[in-house]
């Protein structure tokens, strides 16, 4: 009985082709990642039982009817115009407090063009009032 | 008058290491990569222009609260007063947690507040309306 003969062949896998094999797994990463940050109207809401008494002059109330009219503190405004009176407003009371009311069938757009419009108008003291 | 001679050093660059290089590229993209989890509704966003960005996606939970008042949470819909409980996991298991409403532009108030009701009960109190970018009106 012959005794076959082991091939000296070596088993070696070639490295050249490694980068093109990385490059285009690297690629693929690449297009089929899709980078969507949210982005959005940042707002810290009171903590439940934190009701403070504040003074009536502090506060400026934003009212939202159902019809997406605005009222600040009891004059029909335009939205556009709210960053404008409310930068006034600010000026001259620091501790100015707005409250939000929307009506509860008023729409959600008209709430965050509103909320938008006070952050345009860098107020931080916002209060989000609850509807009744 | 002499000229200098060329130096005779030839300049290579060592394409050896190319695979590793990009690989490491590969793992870092791999490694930053959160793939989006859930699919949520079908809603259109309101615009804003003064916007954040969030910070983190791991430390998001998303709402969304479509036109008709459905809230889904994670793929799945709730009525508005589960929402609470749902929301107190999240927020006891990550105590960063940031809300993100992603509500419609036409959804109604009622749905929202019920949310920050919901919300506040359930202490999670960083919120953040998701819009989309409008252009500054100047």
């Amino acid at each position: 009985m012959a005794i076959r003969e082991r091939k000296g062949r070596v088993g070696a896998i070639p490295e050249g082709g490694m980068a093109d094999i990385a490059f285009l797994l690297l690629v693929f990463f690449l297009v089929t990642t899709t980078i969507d940050m949210d982005k959005g109207l940042g707002i810290i809401l009171p903590a439940e039982g934190q009701e403070l008494e504040i003074n009536k002059k502090n506060i400026l109330n934003c009212l939202i009817s159902a019809s997406g009219a605005v009222l600040l503190g009891g004059e029909p405004t335009e939205i556009k115009d709210i960053s404008r009176k409310i930068k006034e407003e600010i000026r001259a009371n620091d501790k100015l407090i707005i409250s939000v009311k929307a009506h509860e069938k008023a729409e959600y757009d008209v709430y965050v063009e509103v909320l938008d419009q006070l952050k345009l108008a860098n107020a931080t003291r916002i209060s989000i009032a609850e509807s009744d | 008058m002499k000229f200098r001679r060329k130096s005779g050093v030839e300049s290579k660059i060592s394409t050896s290491s190319m695979p590793d290089i990009i690989f490491m590229l590969l793992i870092f993209f791999m490694v930053t990569t959160v793939l989006r989890e859930f699919s949520g509704l079908p809603v259109s966003l309101p615009k804003a222009e003064r916007i954040e960005k969030l910070e983190s996606k791991r430390h998001t939970s998303d709402i969304w609260v479509s036109k008709d008042g459905l809230i889904s949470i994670e793929d799945k819909l709730y009525a508005s007063d589960d929402v609470r409980h749902v929301m107190y996991e999240k927020r006891a298991s990550n105590p960063q947690l940031t809300v993100s409403l992603k509500a419609d532009q036409d959804a109604r108030m009622e749905i929202i507040s019920d949310i920050h009701n919901e919300l506040r009960k359930a202490d999670a109190l960083k919120l953040n309306y998701s819009t989309k970018v409008k252009a500054p009106t100047q």
